[in-house]
């Protein structure tokens, strides 16, 4: 799955986006409820902008000593009986969990959603190996039998209507009655419900991400609505935590300040229903719990965002907020991304991951419109990094040729304001000729993608500065 | 080099320093060891009854339910009662915990309580929490020897004992009393638990129940102080 | 408060004015000269953003470099546009981070710099203009303008006062027209969907004409508008502000207002 980027084919993807009616209505969902939960949610709490103040700091202090904040994380972790991996890359990661795997003769595995583990392709690994994963998380398995990429880091299967899941769940559960009634949402879940309770039982390794990782106690924190977390990493015999290295906080104080904005930004809820503290395995006398308890930590590329441009970005805590806020991703879901990160922090990180050749487009199918930073609850600058990306691909020439061209012909001209005034007013002129009986253009030599569909208005004839000019001669 | 010696290795490089530098260490060695609150919000301070009705309502607004219990030796009948009102089978699992152990059972006849395994297919269980904190009406549960994590999760209807007095306004104390019983070491599990499992994954529609219980409910016992 | 009398504001057009719709210009001259300004225009070309926004930093400063030094004499800069102003305000600085020479130039220019509304409300103290509409208004808030530089309050206050004008809110006002600059021309497809959406709430919201700051917004909406036969006015609040609304509105031919091309 890590491997398939199709963030090349943003606009094709966007186009097919456009065109898809399901996914359009139900984008409508995305737009509607989760910006007015966070207002209403954030409205209620007087200390809100000042929360998000103290979580930008928590986590650039770490940032800037996470050497030492990992240090003392792993040796806790070790000290409560629990093991630490480092993985270098994405490879590197799935194979010390597939170690772990076959150490324990595993045959299933369910997992807990984790954006790390899309990002690395565990499960495709995991399957090519003989070892089945079973996504438990809801949104997580209903895109596990479409074999889709999720397409949004907390929803990830905000794209499907209930139509569609049904159609899934009659294809894939097999050995069900073939007249039940699935038209209900409530009937999905029990059906789901059912189905997964099996899987978590059965279940010989639970792997889940963390959404912190608390230096102070060797703790792993995970945060759910479903309960399915907690189901995966209790039940079978070992819990292996997928975790890149921006997930390290110092304290539990520190991880109670971020997570006051963290269910907040994500889905308007004053809090989660279930945030987990775990550390390490099974302790002698409790009746419950995995035996092994593994930390993966997984760098892929992250250590070396902490020296350049993009660290900031290290901050994110993957809310979602930023998609859930902005236009492009509403127009156009997340799947037209082509990664596993999609909406603002997926047009920043993703480049990073995976190369500005590849995912160039991301950073550019932006207005800057600035709605992402004005709610990032670590107050990431997205737009300026998204900026920082088109200067990289500036230097680099990777940016397309006609926009190169064109930008350094009005580059020409703008650079050279008598010569410019002169050109403008030849072109204010000639269009005006051209049009001025209508108004508007329907169409315009090199204004394709605009006068496609929108007009194109026609100039009043003489420019500003010229007129200006000549009315201050006048006087 | 491993891989371990290669991840410290870059963040180091990337951020210019050798590690050594005491400064940096000292700066980590004190907030772990002092581990400073940062902002609490005013919305769960007050006195100890405002921390209670904060708590209760948070814990509604989450689509929890509460129920008040003068003493602990009202519980089982208020279980009986959660029960029959819901047409559930007569039937609870606990732990062994002490304080659960030490209720007077036996004076619910029909109830019958199962102290083995979590069993998946039970319809309730009651745990104890050693805290609620008000700021959100969230339950925090410590897993040990005789309080199964999973008695939080598998049964449909999920019943926690809470002592009033136990109610604290806000995250940061509930840590501080976590620290008070278990000290450094954390017991292996603190379960954070806000109403019942939830899913909107279907069309945006919130639906009760996913994987975890359906229903939460929440027995207070004695006052707040 | 200073007297802001007899201050030289240069007025910083901006290209699409300057090509397109000067009498926004014009409007905007109106409007400080009313307010007791000395307008100034010195010769000017554009602020730089496109470039800025693409990445090519050394045309964007190049740019920043020729506009500092033509309007150094201005008191006050004044751009009749919320991601014009927005560039000179916010982003010129950024540009010349670390440069010794530059950098309390670009500062000190930026210090100066403002928005139309934001410096007739927030700098001249105008409470209100001279100026007749009737009709119902509904306003789009300029991504930049917003965001970058606090324009909210401040054109809603100015057009409570126009005689005749009664303001409506659409639904959405603060979201994003979908013009972003290069984003329409880069990505007109996605472009066209959200500027659809903003059309849509425009038209729903019953008014008789939309008012924005900006004038890529407004052709961008006015575009969308008029192909899909909408009725619905499109005009700059600098026009509306300075009772220069007997102009044909943003697309619409001289003669017939609002015509059905």
């Amino acid at each position: 799955m890590s491997d398939l980027v199709t963030s090349p084919q943003f606009k094709a993807n966007a186009r097919s986006a456009l065109a898809d009616v399901d996914l359009q209505n139900a984008l409508k969902h995305v737009e509607v409820n989760f910006i007015a939960k966070r207002r209403e949610v954030a409205d209620r709490l007087p200390e809100f902008e000042r929360l998000r103040d103290s979580a930008r700091d928590i986590k650039d202090h770490t940032l800037a000593h996470l050497d030492l904040y990992l240090e003392e994380y792993e040796r806790r972790v070790v000290e409560s009986g629990g093991k630490v991996h480092y993985a270098v890359t994405a490879q590197d990661a799935r194979t010390i969990v597939l170690d772990i795997c076959r150490a324990l003769g595993a045959r299933t595995v369910t997992k807990g959603k984790s954006m790390i583990g899309e990002e690395i392709g565990i499960n495709a690994f995991l399957e090519a190996h003989g070892i089945t994963p079973v996504e438990t998380d809801l949104g997580e398995y209903l895109i596990q039998l479409r074999h889709e990429l999720p397409s949004h880091i907390i929803a990830p299967a905000v794209h499907l209507t209930k139509e569609q899941i049904a159609a899934d769940f009659r294809r894939a559960h097999v050995g069900l009655p073939p007249g039940r009634d699935l038209t209900a949402p409530t009937a999905l879940l029990a059906e789901a419900r059912a189905v997964l309770r099996e899987k978590f039982l059965a279940a010989d390794v639970g792997i889940t991400g963390a959404n912190f990782l608390v230096a102070a106690t060797g703790s792993s924190i995970i945060v759910t609505n479903e309960g399915n977390g907690d189901l995966t990493q209790t039940l079978p015999k070992a819990h292996i935590v997928l975790a890149s290295i921006e997930k390290l906080v110092p304290t539990l104080e520190d991880a109670a300040q971020i997570l006051r904005v963290l269910a907040r930004s994500a889905t308007g809820q004053e809090m989660s229903v279930y945030t987990t503290v775990s550390t390490g395995p099974r302790r002698a006398a409790d009746p419950d719990g995995p035996g092994e308890y593994h930390v993966v930590i997984i760098d892929n590329g992250r250590s070396a965002m902490l020296g350049g441009e993009f660290r900031d970005m290290l901050r994110c805590i993957r809310c979602g907020a930023c998609m859930n806020h902005c236009p492009v991703y509403h127009a156009v879901g997340g799947h037209a991304y082509g990664w596993v990160y999609p909406g603002p922090m997926g047009a920043v990180l993703t480049p990073s991951l995976v190369g500005l050749d590849k995912a160039g487009h991301l950073p550019n199918a932006s207005t800057f419109c600035g709605r992402c930073e004005e709610i990032c609850p670590v107050r990431i600058p997205l737009p300026r990094l998204m900026r920082h990306w088109r200067e990289r691909e500036f230097e680099r020439h990777l940016s397309p040729a006609t926009l190169r061209s064109g930008l350094r012909l009005w580059a020409f001209f703008a650079r050279r304001p008598s010569l410019y005034g002169f050109a403008t007013a030849a072109l204010a002129r000639l269009l005006r000729l051209a049009g001025r009986r209508h108004g508007r253009f329907r169409w315009l030599p090199f204004a394709g993608g605009w006068t496609r569909t929108r007009d194109f208005p026609v100039p009043q004839g003489r420019t500003f500065q010229a007129q200006w000019r000549a009315r201050s001669r006048a006087r | 080099m491993s891989a371990r010696d290669l991840v410290l290795g870059t963040i180091r490089r990337s951020l210019g320093v050798t590690g050594a530098e005491a400064p940096r260490r000292r700066a980590v060695e004190d907030r772990i060891a002092g581990h400073p609150a940062g902002l609490v919000p005013a919305r769960g301070q007050g006195s100890a009854a405002d921390k209670l009705a904060t708590f209760v309502r948070m814990l509604e607004l989450a689509a929890g339910t509460v129920a008040r219990a003068g003493t602990s030796a009202e519980v089982p009948g208020e279980i009986a009662a959660f029960l029959r009102r819901h047409n559930l089978p007569m039937r609870v699992q606990r732990g062994a915990d002490p304080l659960l152990a030490g209720m007077p059972w036996e004076r619910e006849g029909t109830l019958e309580i199962d102290t083995g395994k979590p069993d998946p297919a039970s319809l309730a269980a009651v745990t104890r929490a050693f805290a609620g904190v008000a700021e959100t009406g969230t339950l925090a549960l410590a897993s040990g020897p005789d309080n199964p994590t999973s008695l939080n999760f598998l049964p449909d209807n999920h019943l926690v004992v809470l002592a009033a007095k136990d109610v604290v306004g806000d995250y940061e104390t509930a840590w501080r009393r976590l620290r008070e019983t278990y000290g450094e070491a954390m017991p292996r599990v603190v379960n954070l638990v806000t109403g019942p499992s939830r899913t909107a994954d279907i069309e945006q529609t919130l639906i009760l129940g996913a994987h975890g219980p359906r229903r939460l409910h929440v027995i207070i016992v004695g006052d707040a102080e | 408060m200073p007297d802001q009398r007899g201050k030289r504001v240069g007025l910083f057009v901006t290209c699409l004015v300057d090509l397109i719709r000067p009498s926004v210009g014009f409007a905007a001259a109106k409007l400080l000269e009313d307010a007791g300004c000395i307008v100034e225009v010195p010769r000017q070309s554009c602020c730089g953003q496109p470039a800025f926004n693409s990445g090519d930093r050394a045309t964007a400063r190049a740019l920043a470099e020729q506009v500092i030094v033509a309007f150094e004499s201005c008191d006050y800069v004044v751009a009749p546009s919320g991601s014009c102003a927005g560039q000179l305000k916010v982003h010129y600085p950024e540009l010349f981070a670390g440069d010794p020479n530059w950098l309390p130039r670009a500062a000190a220019f930026a210090a100066k710099s403002f928005e139309l509304v934001s410096f007739l409300v927030d700098v001249l103290r105008v409470s209100r203009v001279d100026a007749q509409l009737e009709g119902t208004v509904t306003y789009h808030d300029s991504c930049s303008g917003l965001r970058e530089l606090d324009v909210r309050v401040q054109p809603r206050r100015l057009l409570g006062t126009v005689r005749g004008l009664t303001l409506k809110e659409m639904n959405d006002a603060e979201v994003c027209c979908g013009f972003g600059g290069t984003f329409c021309v880069k990505y007109p497809e996605v472009s066209t969907a959200i500027v659809a959406k903003k059309a849509a709430n425009a038209v729903a919201s019953g008014a008789d004409i939309l008012v924005a700051g900006d004038l890529g917004c407004l052709m961008n909406m006015a575009g969308k508008l008029t192909r899909d036969g909408e009725k619905i006015e499109v005009r700059h609040v600098a026009e509306v502000l300075a009772g220069m609304s007997d102009l044909p509105p943003i697309g619409a031919p001289e003669r017939d207002r609002g015509g059905d091309q």
